[in-house]
């Protein structure tokens, strides 16, 4: 089988912080890392080749320093690394990203493409169906269970209720969410090695796509304006009878649709 | 694409098991709004099987039309199935806004249409609104984790669409008279082999399982104030109400109150529910940094100068085991 993962650096949000005077984002020091649901769809791949002997291709699309997510990915077991990168890919949003990473899956051969349901910095969840869209594949998001069945997958979809079996045939797209699996720490014998595997460097040249869809130019969607979560005012104390107290809360989880 | 073609807000209604899910109301009500901005119609589009019920209650809900697509094939949704049958629709119609549920199901159905329309999608909307003068829809989401809030435009293409986070927006008045089976409009459908890709073995329904208080939307945690375990239950009974879960600070895990995978604070869990009630927590600073990012926080306390006080949104000074039934009593007057 082969197998195409595509995933993301990104920075980790949980140690984002927002400058108390400008109110705007501190990047500086914030550590990259693999979208941590990529890494459930990566590891996934890694275990149906453990399982059935796959080939597991990674392809991530962003700036040069993209390229140490892909090295850990290789250090875990992967087989080969692509890095689609280039300044037309500037500014893309989901859609404009989905159409460079179709691109280059286009240039690929693969039975299985898996991604994260989606990443921590845009929660979008947008660009694994968009790929399955533009390659015409079927696909299957949040993914909790995948199990080869011939030609096909037998795959287990998180509903908010519950879940839905259902069976697809390859090639298709899933994306992968924690309950999965468990991902693996990179192989000691890996780290060593990693450094002197190649990875693939391919331009918008590179891949199979009409340049017009790229980039800012391909973006439909464009940012108005953004700012921080605005900090909580002071919250208020009321010292009522427990009557009046709490027809004074339930009205105020009312207001804020808790109930 | 000639913008000015594009007319009318749609939104999607979604049904599982013939049953609407609250977000399709609340999109018919936010919708509303949009399209009386717009001076223009609001049609919910329905997909299904023997749903013709369903249509009726969304036009009792707010509605102008609804464009309803009947097929034992759309009994049960599928990503191929709803994405052929929205967008033919969409191109033969032409609307200018659609609104989708950011449900598991509207999440996986939305980027796919847009994909195949090659229009933009904004995700999780918790705002939208009309830009005065230009008319283009101005939608506003979280980004980065939560740490910022962006107002994202389409303002090229058509149509603008986004996902709507449940919970957010408020569903009208139902309204029978409003009810007239002449803005029905049934439309036949044409699903291929091609649009049938992927077969539905097995669905299964779960009750709520013993809870991940990480991924919990709502908590009720207790601290050393409430006392004994037996206490305990009346903080299920409200969680219950409220379709939350139960939680604790460590002096409530250490008396052996409730289990130790639901404590919540430095050597717990952190979380950032969007309800968190502390019940006779006083607000050590270890707990503080496991749950003060939570987007609203009730206290019930009797010490009114705690530091949890000082935390919570909304302070309640008082015996908790007199506030909490009553509190029960009042969210139960709401349903």
């Amino acid at each position: 089988m082969k197998i195409v993962v595509c995933l993301k650096q990104v920075p980790d949000t949980n140690q984002v912080k927002i400058d108390p005077v400008t109110g705007t984002l501190i990047r500086e020091g914030v550590p990259s890392i693999i979208n941590p649901e990529d890494k459930h769809a990566l590891e996934e791949a890694l275990r149906l080749k453990d399982e059935n002997g796959a080939h597991v291709t990674i392809v991530t699309m962003g700036p040069p320093q993209a390229e140490a997510a892909l090295r850990e990915a290789m250090a875990m077991g992967a087989d080969e690394a692509i890095l689609v990168t280039d300044r037309a890919f500037a500014g893309a949003d989901t859609l404009a990203t989905s159409h460079a990473l179709a691109g280059a899956l286009k240039k690929l051969e693969y039975d299985l493409v898996l991604a994260g349901r989606q990443a921590i910095d845009g929660d979008t969840a947008q660009v694994g169906p968009e790929i399955a869209e533009h390659l015409s594949l079927p696909q299957v998001t949040y993914v909790q269970k995948v199990e080869v069945a011939g030609d096909a997958l037998k795959v287990t979809k998180a509903l908010e209720n519950g879940y839905e079996v259902v069976e697809i045939p390859m090639p298709c797209v899933l994306t992968a969410i924690k309950e999965l699996n468990e991902p693996r720490y990179m192989d000691a014998r890996n780290i060593f090695q990693i450094f002197k595997k190649e990875v693939k460097i391919w331009s918008a040249d590179d891949i199979d796509v009409d340049k017009a869809l790229l980039g800012l130019k391909g973006s439909p969607t464009k940012v108005k304006k953004s700012w921080p979560k605005e900090n909580k005012g002071k919250g208020e104390v009321v010292n009522m009878s427990a009557k009046e107290a709490a027809a004074f809360a339930a009205a105020k989880l009312k207001e804020k649709h808790y109930i | 694409m000639n913008i000015a073609d594009y007319k009318g807000v749609w939104v999607f209604a979604e049904q599982r098991d013939g049953e609407l899910q609250k977000v399709a109301l609340e999109l018919v009500g936010k919708g509303r709004q949009i399209a009386d901005k717009l001076e223009t119609e609001l049609v919910a589009v329905l997909l299904g099987n023997k749903v013709d019920n369903l249509a009726k209650e969304l036009l009792a809900y707010g509605a102008d039309k609804v464009i309803y697509a009947e097929d034992e094939k759309l009994a049960h949704f599928t990503t191929d199935a709803y994405t052929k049958v929205i967008c033919d629709l969409v191109n033969a119609k032409k609307p200018e806004v659609m609104l989708i549920g950011a449900s598991f199901l509207g999440r996986d159905l939305g980027p796919r249409v847009a994909g195949r329309l090659s229009t933009g999608l904004t995700a999780d909307c918790t705002g939208l609104d009309i830009e005065e003068g230009t008319n283009h829809l101005m939608m506003t989401r979280p980004a980065f984790g939560g740490n910022l809030m962006a107002t994202i435009m389409c303002t090229e293409n058509r149509p603008q669409m986004a996902t709507v986070r449940p919970g957010v927006f408020d569903k009208l008045a139902k309204d029978e008279a409003k009810v007239d089976a002449a803005k029905i409009e049934k439309v036949a459908v044409s699903l291929g082999a091609e649009d049938l890709r992927v077969k539905v073995l097995e669905v299964v329904k779960l009750a709520k399982q013993v809870a991940d208080i990480g991924e919990a939307e709502i908590l009720v945690s207790g601290g050393r104030g409430v006392g004994s375990k037996e206490n305990f239950a009346m903080l299920q009974e409200l969680a219950d109400v409220l379709g939350g879960t139960v939680s604790g600070s460590r002096a409530a895990i250490e008396n052996g109150w409730i289990d130790h995978a639901l404590q919540v604070g430095q050597t717990g869990k952190t979380v950032r529910p969007k309800l968190y009630f502390a019940v006779g927590i006083s607000g050590a600073i270890q707990h503080l940094a496991g749950m003060q990012d939570s987007d609203y926080i009730i206290a019930i306390n009797k010490d009114a100068d705690c530091s949890m006080m000082k935390v919570a949104d909304l302070g309640l000074v008082g015996d908790f085991s007199k506030v909490i039934p009553e509190l029960i009593a009042q969210i139960q007057s709401y349903k």
